[in-house]
């Protein structure tokens, strides 16, 4: 059993639902990455989605853009991102999966990614530009390595291809919630809730996770009353762009506050004592 | 068999690349988002209904003769090949089209594709605008909104094509994000698609991009060898030349003219890509010294860094700009069918210069690239098979746009 599923059948013993939450590895700076990944943990994460920054990464908004950007200003590189996954695992049993576009994995060389993922104690991947027709290249070396990897559904994907994503998945099938990019405003009609209850019909064999456009504890108890849990990418990078550029507070109060950040999103306000 | 547009002679019989899954080879194919499959799907069905439909191309072909001006000359180039003393030399005036580039004959067939899908809002990229503006006058005489995606540092070297759009009623969106040309333009524009996938129809500028656009732009395109094909045979009494020469960018009016010939073996194909400042400074010359990942939704060659980031591309053609080049160029590369050449910013102007002097033709520095190359296929195509020898080059866009770069630079 992964330690994705040892997660969400904890989560569901508790009748809980699970946050994941993501963060562009190296922003704002590569050395904030491990103690913002510990500060989520104080912050009741489920799992963690850690950001591989690209140049080019076509499904995003401006938040997880400009995050992936300045990453790459620091020079971030894939051994980077591992070396630090592998830091934060030696202290910490959150799941934490990889997110990014295919083409640095591909350049990096499919198996010795896998590999060398999976040894810094990374539990998945999730590639938005892989769909599944595209993945056959990827999928032994990530299932020889353990590693799950999840796919992707969209308001727009046919009740066949929900069932095919399911069928492809390990981990958790990720729902979209809009069809547009990270960080869109959230459609406020029924509509959201007609394609959630459908893909909670439709995926059979994994956890359904809903992301894109979740801004509060609302919006995340709206989306997630169909799903067994939600992720939230660009509020929280907007929040740490806020601490660090603008209100500059002590290295330990960011760090606290975006533990607090995530008990908001997971609780409501105001957070209850950890 | 027929083409499937123009129904003019369809040659190729053992060439069938893509395969259905829009694999040229390991090239190609669709890497996008989850948003975008359900789309692409829409449009190959699309595609493959009106590819075959009597309707759609009587119409193509009326669009093609009546507004783009088909069929576009194949000039003999009778001062070039006499100054440059080789093989003769024939210009597929595509410059001749309407707007002035090859790049209309793409955008009249899918914007018909749109409007019969009942798309009513278009989006393009652009990067040296002939693009957009070709874009744009579709949108003009079918009544169709219009976004045109262009980065600010080629709105600034191409001012001309921004005031054509304009007052066509496009709408140019500038951007400013990374190296503001087209590849920023590209994922500005796919960005734009995955938030309107139901009412907006992309179109795609070159053969890039996620199946089946390579093939469909190829398509629309092929109306160029295939022209070539007959009046080579009016002019010289043999359909197929020696060679034919043509510059690439993305690839589109390469493999426009490429296309109806791949199976004729005795016909050498070559393209000329950006080679900028030269190879070991900065350029675009993708296909010499880039290397196979996956960018805007196929895989092909790409400038790369180490790390699999992409780098900046550079040419002092706006057209070439671009990092990546076509799924099917990346195939007919490693098969060895065509040879691809790099070419410098400095040879391209000579080619300007030359074409302008010879033969009272200004081409756009884009088909430059190909005229470069133009001196010594000839030699050595006179030298291996005769003073007889039938060099044609595609001379894919005129070169007024480009003045103020030319008056700089010549």
């Amino acid at each position: 059993m992964s330690r994705l599923d040892r997660t969400f059948a904890d989560l569901h013993a508790r009748d809980e639902n699970a946050m994941g939450l993501f963060l562009t590895d190296g922003f704002p700076t590569p050395d904030a990455t491990v103690p913002l990944l510990h500060a989520l943990d104080r912050g009741e994460v489920d799992f963690i989605e850690l950001g591989m920054p690209f140049s080019d990464p076509l499904a995003e908004g401006r938040p997880i853009q400009k995050a992936s950007a300045r990453a790459l200003d620091h020079g971030v590189t894939m051994q980077d991102t591992f070396d630090r996954a592998e830091a934060f695992r030696t202290e910490s049993d959150t799941p934490v999966l990889l997110m990014g576009y295919v083409n640095p994995v591909l350049k990096y060389g499919i198996d010795d990614f896998c590999r060398d993922a999976a040894a810094a104690g990374v539990d998945g991947l999730i590639l938005p530009d892989l769909p599944p027709e595209e993945s056959d290249m990827l999928t032994e070396a990530a299932a020889q390595h353990n590693l799950d990897l999840v796919f992707l559904i969209a308001p727009n994907s046919s009740d066949d291809r929900i069932r095919a994503v399911d069928e492809r998945s390990t981990g958790f099938v990720y729902a979209v919630s809009v069809t547009g990019l990270t960080g869109s405003d959230l459609d406020g009609t029924p509509t959201v809730d007609q394609y959630l209850q459908r893909a909670q019909r439709l995926v059979q064999q994994n956890p359904l996770l809903v992301g894109f456009g979740i801004k509060t504890h609302e919006d995340a108890m709206r989306l997630s009353r169909h799903t067994d849990g939600f992720i939230v990418g660009s509020a929280l990078i907007n929040r740490i762009e806020e601490l660090w550029d603008r209100e500059q507070p002590p290295m330990e109060d960011r760090l606290s506050e975006i533990s607090a950040f995530a008990r908001r999103l997971k609780h409501g306000d105001p957070a209850p004592t950890a | 068999m027929p083409d499937p547009v123009t129904d003019a002679p369809f040659p190729s019989t053992s060439y069938s690349a893509p395969d259905d899954t829009g694999h040229f080879g390991t090239y190609g194919g669709a890497f996008v988002p989850e948003i975008l499959t359900p789309v692409l799907e829409e449009l190959r069905a699309a595609y493959k209904t009106y590819k075959d439909d009597p309707d759609f191309k009587e119409e193509f072909r009326h669009h093609l003769r009546e507004y783009v001006g088909r069929p576009t000359p194949l000039s003999y180039c009778d001062r070039l090949t006499e100054h440059i003393g080789g093989a003769r030399i024939y210009a597929k005036r595509e410059d001749l089209c309407h707007t002035g580039a090859h790049k209309i004959n793409n955008t009249i067939g899918q914007i018909m594709l749109a409007t019969r899908m009942g798309k009513d809002r278009i989006i393009a990229e652009t990067g040296a605008g002939q693009h957009g503006v070709a874009t744009a006058t579709v949108c003009a005489k079918f009544g169709v909104d219009c976004i045109i995606y262009m980065g600010a540092e080629d709105i600034e070297r191409q001012r001309l094509n921004v005031e054509r759009m304009r007052l066509m009623g496009a709408e140019v969106r500038e951007v400013t994000t990374g190296s503001e040309t087209l590849k920023e333009a590209t994922s500005e524009a796919i960005r734009d698609w995955v938030s309107n996938p139901d009412d907006t129809f992309y179109i795609i500028g070159s053969v890039v991009g996620p199946h089946p656009y390579p093939m469909i732009v190829r398509d629309f395109h092929r109306v160029i060898g295939t022209e070539t094909r007959e009046q080579l045979k009016e002019v010289e009494g043999r359909e197929t030349p020696d060679a034919i020469a043509a510059c690439v960018g993305g690839g589109s009016n390469a493999m426009g003219i490429f296309h109806p010939f791949l199976d004729d073996e005795g016909v050498q194909l070559h393209g000329a890509e950006a080679a900028g400042q030269g190879l070991n400074g900065n350029h675009a010359a993708t296909l010499a010294k880039g290397s196979p990942g996956v960018l805007h939704g196929a895989m092909s060659y790409l400038l790369q860094d180490r790390e699999g980031q992409i780098e900046l591309a550079h040419s002092l053609s706006a057209g070439l700009d671009y990092p990546g080049v076509g799924p099917e160029h990346a195939y007919l590369r490693d098969t060895g069918r065509v040879t691809y050449h790099p070419v410098t910013d400095e040879e391209a102007l000579d080619g300007v210069k030359l074409l302008s002097e010879t033969e009272g033709i200004i081409p756009a520095l884009e088909t430059a690239h190909a005229m470069s190359i133009l001196p010594e296929l000839a030699r050595n195509l006179a030298e291996e098979r005769g003073e007889d020898a039938v060099l044609v080059f595609n001379c894919s866009g005129r070169g007024d746009k480009d003045m103020d770069t030319i008056a700089t630079h010549v």
